[in-house]
């Protein structure tokens, strides 16, 4: 468990970093959680045109009137300027019209694939996840992938133990391989760093350690001796402006932590 | 409006009894987190249907709830688990530890799950996707193929097409006849109703034919493809239904906590479904916090003139 160290929670943080992912204009296969929260940011702040999809079939452009639970809650349909089907949408990502897709996910492996179907031997398992749901096709058919989940040894892992959703596969030349149309996984972010992918290698490269980690505790939490980018960095701290706009959609903490709960780490 | 004789409109015990037979593939949860037929799952547990094969994207905890009641025998869905509260308990139990029996899962996504059934509707036998390739998703021979574009040569995924016995399908309102109003996020409702054998609706309101006929492109598929109507106001509960209520996120972590154990699990299911004898009673069970779920921000579309 990542301890916070400042007036933000971890959880604000990789919000933050999230959005800053999000570039002006982009249409954003928007998923759930922390995503969700990614999004309203940088729709706020640094990208107002962008465009947000859900796989249920909601297209909207302004951020929902209330926090969302659900993609599926009553406040994402409110104002949204499409809601259709499932096909049309998942259509969009397939023909490529998605610029940048989010998933979550229990394990990621060095080449940015993710589990998030079965834990241990998939015919014997020790613990079943609950699936895909969208995630293996926005892995698969968006133009870039964030995956964002917790750090840990078994969760940052060599390979995962079942490949849900694709990423670079075993290395350079395998998404063609397969025939997946474009895409792979542009960056990690987990509750202790920011990876990125080496263009050459496909592997995930570590550019950014959370204020508070040091850059010894993410290699040690790390499955898989990582390499470090040149020039790597702290992650920026979020700013005034950032946690504003974060705060109001989340103002509980549901999704990024309370930062006034007692049980917090 | 009560029921005619010979009608489709029906009370939800019918509903089940004649159109979700043991051992039936059923579709259900298509429009993802919303409208999702709790009331049917729960009657489905309370007529002890046995070797069910569960079809859906995701499910919320409507599967899980199944699943540990011992109503499935397979599952074919992209996600099951509770999804604002976590994993699915009692499909862990199910898929890890044979309890209450094992239920054998058939790996797939979302767009899978919707061309598997738009094939179906389609009346072909598969649709091709570029989706999942390199996945470990489609690893099951019987829903998926590896083939390649004969034009370009270039790798496909076949999605083989699902054509349910019954698609039991949340709507906000329908005619006695199942000609029925959807609107909100459509999900994968519009190809799981033409996909399946029978569709059995539930609605929140029965209205006049004339009130569906005043607005033909909001209808989800004519009457004549629906073999029941069920009037079941609060049948989605604890999930929304837009313009009626909003989604109980409490109940779902109340849910996740109670299911812990196989106790706990039997537990809730006594509470919420065994003890429960119609959706009336569960309503009344939920007391004032049902009530404070139907308080809502009016929306109201602007109206549309098929003026001719």
């Amino acid at each position: 468990m990542v301890t916070d160290v400042a007036d933000w929670t971890v959880g604000e943080l990789m919000v933050v970093a999230a959005s800053r992912e999000i570039r002006d204009g982009e249409v954003v296969f928007v998923g759930m959680r922390l995503p969700l929260l990614a999004y309203c940011v940088a729709k706020r702040l640094h990208a107002p045109r962008s465009v947000g999809v859900f796989e249920n079939g909601i297209v909207r452009d302004v951020p929902t009137p209330q926090l969302l639970y659900t993609m599926s809650d009553t406040p994402n349909v409110v104002g949204a300027v499409w809601c259709t089907r499932m096909a049309n949408v998942m259509g969009l990502l397939q023909r490529g019209d998605v610029d940048v897709g989010f998933i979550g996910g229990a394990q990621v492996d060095r080449f940015g694939n993710v589990n998030s179907s079965y834990v241990g031997d998939p015919h014997r398992p020790q613990v079943k996840l609950p699936g895909s749901g969208g995630a293996a096709d926005i892995a698969s058919l968006a133009k870039r992938l964030v995956v964002i989940l917790p750090h840990g040894r078994h969760r940052l892992v060599e390979r995962v133990d079942f490949r849900t959703s694709p990423g670079y596969g075993d290395g350079p030349g395998w998404r063609q391989r397969v025939g997946l149309p474009r895409g792979g996984p542009s960056a990690v972010i987990t509750d202790r760093a920011v990876f990125r992918f080496d263009p050459q290698t496909c592997e995930a490269v570590l550019h950014h350690w959370h204020p508070g980690q040091s850059l010894q505790d993410v290699l040690e939490n790390t499955g898989w001796p990582v390499r470090v980018a040149d020039g790597a960095s702290p992650t920026p701290e979020p700013s005034e402006e950032e946690l504003g706009v974060l705060r109001e959609y989340d103002p509980e903490g549901v999704w990024t932590g309370n930062r006034n709960r007692s049980d917090r780490p | 409006m009560g029921p005619r004789p010979d009608g489709k409109l029906v009370p939800l015990r019918e509903a089940i009894s004649r159109f979700v037979p043991e051992g039936a593939t059923v579709v259900m949860g298509t429009c993802l987190e919303s409208l999702i037929p709790f009331a049917a799952g729960h009657e489905i547990i309370r007529q002890r249907r046995r070797d069910l094969t569960l079809v859906g994207p995701i499910s919320d905890v409507l599967f899980d709830q199944l699943i540990g009641a011992g109503c499935v025998a397979r599952v074919v869905a992209a996600w099951v688990g509770n999804v604002s509260a976590g994993l699915g308990h009692a499909y862990r139990r199910a898929t890890e530890h044979g309890i209450p029996r094992p239920v054998e899962v058939v790996d797939t996504s979302n767009f899978a799950v919707a061309l598997a059934l738009m094939a179906g509707a389609l009346g072909v036998p598969y649709l091709p996707t570029r989706s999942l390739l390199g996945s470990d998703v489609p690893r099951h021979a019987e829903a998926f193929r590896f083939s390649e574009d004969p034009w370009s040569g270039e790798p496909l995924l076949l999605v083989r097409a699902i054509q349910p016995d019954v698609a039991i399908l949340a709507v906000q309102r329908s005619d006695p006849d199942g000609n029925a109003h959807l609107w909100g996020n459509l999900g994968v409702t519009e190809e799981a109703a033409l996909a399946s054998r029978h569709v059995v609706l539930l609605a929140e309101e029965v209205v006049d034919p004339e009130v569906i006929r005043s607005d033909p492109n909001r209808v989800l598929l004519p009457g004549f493809k629906v073999s029941a109507v069920v009037h079941c106001p609060g049948g989605c509960h604890p999930s929304p239904v837009p313009g009626y209520y909003r989604r109980d996120h409490a109940f779902y972590e109340e849910y996740h906590r109670a299911t812990r154990t196989e106790e706990g699990f039997r537990e809730w299911l006594r509470t919420w479904v065994l003890e429960v004898p119609d959706r009336q009673a569960y309503l009344e069970r939920l007391g004032p916090r049902w009530e404070a779920l139907r308080r809502l921000q009016p929306a109201p579309a602007a109206p549309v003139d098929y003026a001719w």
